[in-house]
């Protein structure tokens, strides 16, 4: 990440567990995850993985049995007399997250938008919530406000889906009412949490078009959340590979896809079809993710991986640097390690990606 | 195998309409025809709401079609169902739902849910050969006979749809019909489930309509698809045929706006926009052209050579 680039999100060692009846579950495991002005970064990973759950944390909006045991979510921003002020999120009295942060520093796009749109109130009246709170707005001042947002989000007749209720929009309709609201107190951040995962591919690309339309007009820090390579390709600067509680890849976008080096991100990779996959069958990661109820010892993805060492059921791995911007915690990396090459279908992949994309360098 | 040039499925002009009450109907499916031969994969793609899900349903007889007319090995299935084709109906087709979670009846041990369907026909003689094909059918899902006794909340997500595919196994079906099966699941995962369903295939000869709306996999995964738009078949082909000479306007706006895992390409993608309303076609007026092959476009004759011009 360069210098110049100022770090607007940086979470350090954010270490939680969650109380259930069964036992502790250890979610988060030492997640470190920065995130500079105007960029976008995604996190990857299963379901389970923790990619939510961080997210959540900056937040505050974990369950009530999470339990943080380390770390720190440092947030820096610009306060309303223009003074520079960095303030840990996760020691921040939730009064003030809630009065000062949520909705108006940082917002959130959820998945469903069926389910995070109030279905009793007019869309006009839900963007318009959050400025009233939030900027104090007149109802005036709120209301032209609001069909600008509308038109910003590409929804077309704003002045009549202003009184329309969430049943009546489309699903592709729904979530850029989602956006707008997410947009109604301008803020810093914006976090969108697997934002096109329940509509169609056709509508997804409108969607993450816009999104990235209004990054750029607006300067806003987007963190995506999700499990679709395809989005990730398309959006991100940055790429954080979550497993089991930990970040096991970073890199910048071109390193994660056309030079991985964690065996995770591999099956990850390869296990998505790309159109030219003509194999007789698709590689798969054996097994499934780890539960955390029971705290797994050594590499916690040795049990899935197929290139596992001895040292990976003994110790966990650090973060070993690859290049300026891309690092992966895997003992194949360690300068001992036996020279491991990628399973051969994804070498295929990869030469034919970078191949593909030598036209547009 | 069997005879492989005659179908299993042959979907004739299907209609299903939902009548909503106040004169108002809902045209969810509108003259679509396709078949499916045995041991193949057909798959169906379209975006949410242009009756992908309602032509699988109409099939397995979980609606009953307003008109048109449906074969299935050598038997009439739509409209009134003589007892002979029920029974073949039920012997032979199988679905395969989306939500594992929802389609699995909580308060049931796996091995009654997998069992379910040969208690019903009652397909054993004794209560242990019952058993032992619940454990071998458990076994070839990936799952292990100790499974039997457990609950589907006790499975992961990947594991319950293999409880799913086992239930519609069991029946040793000629056609499964796999309403959107993976994408409830996480990429490894799905990666997992296509392979047993590939595998199975290559064992028991039996053909899928593959529904989904996720285009790599089923291009991956299918032999010939038919691209759906509010409730039309706009295009059918081989796969060969659709995704590398695609002609009608929707299908190429559906597929440019396939994500493809590379960030360069991406980041220069532009998709092709398509709006029916503004594009000046009418489906209900033009009727299936063939194109070469088995590649049909829905279209009059002089639409799909403006297209195919282009």
């Amino acid at each position: 990440m360069s210098e110049e680039m100022k770090t607007i999100l940086d979470i350090k060692d954010l270490d939680i567990s969650f109380k259930t009846s069964a036992g502790t579950v250890h979610a988060i495991r030492g997640v470190n995850l920065n995130l500079c002005k105007g960029e976008t970064v995604a996190i990857v990973g299963e379901s389970g993985s923790g990619k939510s759950v961080t997210m959540k944390a900056a937040m505050g909006l974990l369950d009530s049995n999470a339990v943080i045991n380390s770390g720190e979510i440092l947030y820096t921003y610009t306060d309303e007399s223009g003074q520079e002020q960095t303030a840990d999120l996760l020691k921040m009295p939730k009064k003030q997250l809630r009065q000062q942060i949520n909705g108006q520093r940082i917002a959130m796009v959820f998945q469903d938008p069926m389910t995070s749109l109030d279905p009793t109130m007019t869309i006009g009246k839900q963007i318009m919530e959050g400025m009233f709170l939030h900027k104090h707005m007149g109802k005036e001042e709120a209301r032209k406000r609001a069909l600008e947002l509308l038109e910003l989000v590409g929804i077309p007749d704003a002045e009549k889906r202003f009184r329309n209720y969430p049943h009546q929009l489309s699903g592709g309709m729904r979530q850029r009412v989602v956006i707008a609201i997410a947009l109604s107190a301008d803020p810093d951040i914006l976090i969108c949490d697997e934002p096109t995962t329940a509509l169609d591919v056709t509508i997804q690309a409108r969607i993450l078009d816009l999104i990235m339309d209004i990054q750029k007009k607006m300067g806003l820090s987007v963190i995506y959340i999700t499990h679709d390579l395809g989005v990730v390709a398309k959006v991100a600067d940055y790429v954080d590979v979550m497993y089991a509680g930990k970040i096991v890849e970073v890199g910048n976008v071109n390193e994660i896809f056309f030079a991985p080096c964690h065996p995770y991100t591999w099956g990850l990779l390869s296990a998505m079809p790309d159109l030219d996959t003509d194999d007789e069958r698709l590689f798969s990661i054996p097994g499934s993710p780890p539960n955390l109820l029971h705290e797994p010892k050594g590499d916690a993805f040795a049990a899935r991986n197929q290139f596992a060492l001895v040292i990976d059921e003994k110790a966990e791995p650090p973060m070993f640097q690859v290049s300026r911007t891309h690092w992966a915690a895997t003992w194949l990396l360690h300068p001992d390690a036996p020279k491991v090459q990628p399973p051969p279908e994804l070498e295929a992949m990869l030469a034919r990606a970078r191949k593909e994309a030598e036209k547009y360098l | 195998m069997t005879d492989r040039s005659t179908p299993i499925l042959q979907v004739e002009n299907l209609q299903q309409h939902f009548p909503m009450g106040h004169g108002y109907t809902v045209k969810a499916v509108n003259g679509v025809s396709f078949e499916i031969y045995p041991g193949e994969t057909y798959g169906l793609v379209g975006e949410s709401g242009s009756g992908k899900t309602t032509i699988g349903r109409s099939i397995i007889r979980l609606y009953n079609p307003t008109g048109g007319r449906v074969r299935f090995l050598g038997q009439d299935i739509s409209g009134k169902m003589s007892r002979g084709a029920r029974a073949v109906l039920r012997k032979n087709m199988q679905m395969i739902f989306q939500d594992p979670m929802a389609s699995l009846n909580p308060r049931k041990k796996v091995a009654d849910i997998i069992g379910e369907g040969l208690d019903i026909q009652k397909r054993f003689s004794s209560r242990s050969e019952r058993e032992e094909m619940i454990a071998a059918m458990l076994k070839k899902v990936g799952l292990s006979p100790e499974h039997a006794a457990r609950y589907p909340h006790q499975f992961s997500g990947g594991q319950r749809q293999r409880v799913g595919i086992a239930r519609a196994l069991i029946m040793n079906p000629q056609l499964i019909i796999a309403d959107e099966c993976i994408s409830a699941l996480d990429v490894s995962i799905q990666a997992q489930v296509v392979n047993l369903m590939k595998d199975i295939q290559q064992e028991t000869g039996c053909a899928y309509l593959f529904i989904a709306h996720d285009l790599s996999m089923v291009k991956y995964i299918s032999d010939r698809i038919g691209v759906l738009h509010l409730g039309y078949l706009v295009e059918s082909g081989t796969k060969e045929e659709i995704f590398s000479n695609p002609i009608h306007p929707y299908t190429r706006s559906l597929l440019s706006a396939i994500p493809r895992p590379n960030p360069e390409i991406e980041k220069h993608r532009r998709s092709v926009q398509y709006d029916y309303a503004s594009s000046g076609i009418r489906y209900d007026q033009g009727t299936p052209q063939h194109v070469g092959g088995t590649h049909r476009v829905l279209g009059t004759r002089e639409e799909v050579e403006r297209w195919r011009e282009k």
